[in-house]
């Protein structure tokens, strides 16, 4: 506490000049004092420090002791195995199973508790060795927002946004023990990392990758430009594809970026752009054709014929050499839509990452760091082909390049593998499974005997929620509010009738004469912005407004991991275009057809939005895994225990 | 009496079995039959107003949730009394007659008229009014109960009144759909949910006239009739685009107007509408997209709603929503305590509160919401406005 206290009062100042100040002094005292405080504390419970300067106060005590409560709390919890006796009967219903995950294919995995510790304590090792030598006046960590606040050891690698991490671990690799780097002034080495993330995002299976000497961050800016766009030939054979996302953002790269540039997200993919396209296109490993009768608003989104895709992407299972089989199994599932639901997206692309980096060696002449980033990032990109990525998963994919950037060089190669495939799993089990543990039981207290829930869809968490209230004898009905075209509810209500709860079931449109008698909203998410919007099932919105209206309050569950400090305002500018063939088609209703053959009428288009945004003030409150939040205090979330917390 | 008893039974069959789909169909079926009952019975306007009640309550029993069938019983009845009134006062002025058309511009001979007339223009209904004009018109049936030519021309006057009102209710759509110009711009986005076809009519009529838009239809789970609706716009080379229920939020905030179509129209300017619309409109309110309901004057219902989702609804069969096969063994009472662990809901209307609403359009005109009390006070006479009168019998 005493430490904590101290490097507070140092720290404070910090976080008002962030970027501009240059003492060499300041850091050192917080890295000394929070160092040694590292081992004792779990990863997750460090935050007390930064949170205590938040301006809305997340109660940290109260998450501390719920986590190391659950974290001693052991294996064999009787949720999870119920869970997956349950999954067992219907597989890929839409909800991913925790008990698999927790208890899966990883022997080290059984025991979190311990596993978790161990992973990070020698993380925390590892780290602290090389980053006091390299970083040694801690300007990188410090002068982030937010950032450096203590911890630096586990904090300042993750501290900077991934790509200049990765590359950062680069300029390591060359000059393994040379600490010059770091001898130039923080915003400068801040300002050249960002740069060299830029060029190496273009430029990662380059060969030579001699580090770039620029010295002034004046002279820097124009050169990556002029590099890459020499390279761009020899870059599309190597790396087949890289991310969309990446290609665009390093066009922005360009110009000179201020401190907090890097907090911004880079642009997604526009569709509508067509150059882009075409040079996706060429990359892809997909062959799509472009949906006829699009929607003229959505055309920045992709939409692509159904079906087509598929038998041919079986065709080639053989002759993809760069993919892994694991990772194309998991491709092939999105594409088919066997796996949906965010966790369980993200659980089954960590998994199949998991085993990508267990049958990986370095190509002769590479580094491992290098490749490997960038072998994941083609993965990644074919996941988008598929379906494009839901934020958690991209927050995950942040999470593996940072950790995979951040491998120290003296590792050999055996080392480094386990070392990520343990990450992995880490990750799995603590902002997934103990995350979703915390979450139930913070919204359990919610609900009382007498209580009607409404939930909308089919969310894991909620399932688990009341399933864990009905496990604590609370007298309670259960509103399962669904729609078409995914009918996720019928599984969902399928799996809470069989476990006793008493159910109502009805449509979307139905839910303002159901909201009369319902106490309690509870909804999942996809995702949650830094603006308090609730990115989540297309119809979320709808139940979210009819509750407000009706003064019935509205709990969003979700897991920190899934927070994203993204803005959205509505639900056109992104979202996710699903087969506009399941509107048309209304299951089991035979009588339903009068749109069979929709495609030859010119002016009519169908429309099958996934996700749409729900306006913060539709919101009651907010469930996570650091406590009960109002959406208001999202940010605060994201910037307090983002980066190295949230992924 | 028996007679006419086969053709109401046959029709309130119809209404019981939900056979008559849509309020402006059961609006002309009812008016038919009314024309029909009236021209067969030979009796006075107190007996007349006797046996219309009479029907008209077997049929409203038909079908409680289909208000067009109580409005156009009210409608008849108002024709009975009026007729009757105007025979009266042409009897007693010697003003010429058939001007049940015109009631509106009677205001200026009040002391000519009887109590009720002057009691629905000038007044609003209340109870007190009611109670008055009773024993009145009472009297004034059995002063000329044995009049024959009389009797006569006043049946014909009836019949025409009816005849009238049919045609009102067949054209209502072309006089609802010649205001479509005045509310649609070019190049405006309209969203609409499930299929009405006041709202087709008035989409149609628009773009005949060249008026170019774009129209986003809600499928309307659980009839999905929007699907009907977006294919036949298509055809007449509308941009039609057909979005989920689920999808309406996402999409109305670049919506420029809402149309729709609604069941009825009820005293406090609220609607009972297709289920689903009370989100559509809290949508559009959120976003302060103009809510608009089409509607036919025969939809205009003189009650005020009280706990209209429960008493003014309909359940449907919870096949449309669940597979029956699937969850027969949860729906079944033998586990637990009796009570099945699954209900399955489905509604068929939606009430949607009067501050939901922007615009009503009418074939007489557009109206504010808070006006509608006043048209109705305009259709209907007050003594008519509760019509299960005999509580004792």
């Amino acid at each position: 506490m005493d430490a904590r206290r101290a490097s507070r009062t140092v720290i404070d100042p910090k976080v008002r000049h962030v970027g501009f100040f240059t003492p060499t002094a300041e850091p050192a005292p917080s890295r000394t004092q929070s160092g040694p405080a590292i081992p004792s504390s779990p990863p997750l419970s460090e935050s007390p420090a930064s949170n205590s300067l938040s301006p809305v106060m997340i109660p940290p005590s109260r998450h501390l002791s719920d986590t190391v409560a659950i974290r001693t709390a052991a294996v064999p919890v009787p949720e999870s195995a119920l869970r997956r006796k349950d999954s067992g009967e219907q597989v890929p219903v839409g909800s991913y199973n925790p008990s698999e995950s927790l208890l899966g294919t990883s022997p080290v995995a059984s025991s979190p508790s311990s596993r978790v510790g161990d992973g990070t304590l020698e993380f925390s090792e590892e780290n602290s060795v090389q980053w006091y030598r390299r970083s040694g006046s801690g300007k990188l960590a410090s002068s982030l927002p937010g950032g450096g606040l203590e911890s630096a050891t586990l904090r300042t690698p993750l501290e900077v946004p991934e790509k200049s991490a990765m590359v950062v671990s680069k300029v390591q690799n060359e000059v393994p023990t040379s600490s010059e780097p770091s001898k130039a002034k923080p915003t400068k080495a801040e300002r050249r990392a960002l740069q060299e993330a830029q060029r190496a995002a273009k430029a990662a299976a380059q060969a030579e990758g001699r580090k770039p000497t620029p010295v002034s961050g004046g002279a820097a800016p124009s050169k990556p430009v002029k590099q890459s766009s020499q390279k761009k030939e020899t870059q599309k054979k190597d790396t087949p594809t890289v991310a969309s996302s990446v290609v665009a953002s390093d066009k922005k790269g360009g110009d000179r970026p201020p401190d907090r540039r890097k907090d911004v997200p880079p642009p997604r993919m526009q569709f509508d752009d067509k150059s882009r396209v075409e040079k996706a296109k060429r990359r892809a490993v997909v062959n799509q054709t472009e949906a006829k009768n699009r929607v003229e608003l959505f055309r920045h989104l992709p939409q692509y014929e159904r079906g087509t895709q598929l038998p041919d992407l079986e065709s080639k299972i053989f002759q993809l050499d760069p993919m892994h089989p694991a990772i194309y199994k998991v491709g092939l599932k999105y594409l088919a839509g066997d796996i949906s639901g965010g966790n369980a997206r993200c659980i089954a692309m960590l998994k199949a990452f998991q085993e990508a980096i267990r049958d990986y060696s370095t190509p002769p002449k590479k580094t491992l760091v290098r490749d490997l980033t960038a072998k994941i990032s083609s993965y990644v990109s074919f996941f988008i082909e598929c379906r494009p990525l839901s934020i958690s998963m991209g927050n995950a994919v942040r999470f593996i390049k940072s950790r995979v950037a951040k491998l120290p060089i003296s590792l050999s190669e055996a080392e480094a593998k386990s070392t990520l495939c343990s990450e992995i799993d880490r990750f799995i089990n603590d902002k997934i499974v103990i995350a979703d543990k915390v979450i139930v039981r913070h919204a359990a207290t919610k609900i009382r005997d007498g209580d009607v829930l409404l939930t909308y869809g089919s969310s894991c968490v909620v399932e688990m929620i009341f399933l864990h209230a009905h496990e604590l004898g609370k007298q309670f009905r259960v509103v399962i509010v669904d729609s078409r075209p995914k009918l996720e509810g019928q599984a969902l209500l399928h799996r809470l009738v069989a476990k006793g709860l008493t159910c109502t079931y009805t449509h979307i449109n139905a839910v303002s004469y159901i909201m009369h008698e319902v106490t309690r909203v509870f909804l999942g998410a996809a995702s949650v912005l830094s603006n308090g919007t609730v990115y989540s099932r297309v119809g979320t919105a709808c139940v979210a407004m009819v509750a407000h209206a009706f003064c019935v309050p509205v709990l969003v569950c979700c897991e920190a991991y899934k927070f994203h400090e993204r803005v959205q305002l509505d639900s056109i500018c992104s979202n996710e275009l699903g087969d506009p063939d399941a509107i048309a088609k209304v299951s089991g209703r035979t009588d339903v057809n009068y749109l069979d053959n929709w495609a030859n009428k010119e002016n009519l288009q169908l429309l099958n939005l996934m996700y749409d945004a729900t306006p913060a003030d539709y919101i009651s409150m907010i469930v996570t895994d650091y406590g009960m939040i109002p959406p208001t205090s999202v940010p605060v979330i994201v910037r307090e225990y983002g980066r190295e917390h949230l992924y | 009496m028996a007679e006419v008893q086969g053709i109401v039974n046959e029709l309130a069959t119809k209404l019981r079995k939900r056979k008559v789909e849509g309020s402006r169909e059961t609006a002309r079926l009812t008016a038919e039959l009314f024309r029909t009952v009236i021209s067969q019975q030979r009796v006075t306007s107190a007996a007349l107003v006797e046996v219309v009640r009479d029907v008209g309550q077997q049929l409203i029993a038909a079908n409680p949730v289909e208000l067009a069938v109580g409005n156009i019983v009210r409608r008849v009845l108002r024709i009975i009394r009026d007729s009757d009134l105007s025979l009266e006062v042409g009897g007693l002025t010697l003003v010429p007659q058939g001007d049940d058309g015109d009631i509106v511009e009677e205001d200026d001979k009040p002391f000519m008229l009887s109590d009720a007339i002057s009691q629905t223009i000038l007044h609003q209904p209340s109870l007190v009014a009611q109670l008055e004009s009773k024993p009145n018109l009472v009297r004034h049936f059995e002063g000329k109960a044995d009049k024959t030519p009389r009797s006569w021309q006043f049946k014909h006057q009836i019949i025409e009144g009816v005849n009238d009102l049919i045609e009102d209710i067949n054209t209502c759509h072309e006089q609802i759909a010649d205001q479509a110009l005045e509310l649609i711009h070019q190049n405006e986005v309209i969203l609409t949910l499930g299929h009405s076809r006041t709202v087709k009519k008035f989409l149609y009529a628009a773009k005949e006239k060249k008026r170019s838009f774009q129209v986003y239809v809600a499928e309307g789970a659980p009839k999905h009739l929007g699907h009907v609706l977006a294919k036949e716009l298509a055809e007449k080379h509308l941009q039609t685009t057909v979005i989920s229920d689920s999808s309406v939020f996402a999409i109305i905030s670049r919506v420029n107007m809402v149309i729709v179509g609604v069941h009825a129209v009820m005293a406090n300017g609220g609607v009972i509408a297709p289920v689903g619309m009370n989100m559509v409109a809290l949508a559009a309110k959120k976003y302060a997209v103009p809510f608009v309901v089409v509607a036919g004057t025969h939809k205009l219902c003189p009650l005020f709603p009280n706990n209209p989702e429960v008493l003014l609804n309909d359940m449907r069969c919870p096949s449309e929503l669940l597979s029956f096969g699937e969850f027969s063994d949860c729906m079944d009472y033998s586990i637990g305590s009796g009570a099945p662990l699954l209900n399955v809901v489905n509604p068929a209307f939606d009430y949607v509160p009067p501050e939901l609403v922007s615009l009503f359009v009418t074939e007489i005109g557009g109206y504010h919401p808070s006006y509608i009390y006043r048209l109705i006070s305009d259709y209907y006479s007050s003594e008519d406005l509760v019509l299960q009168q005999k509580p004792a019998s």
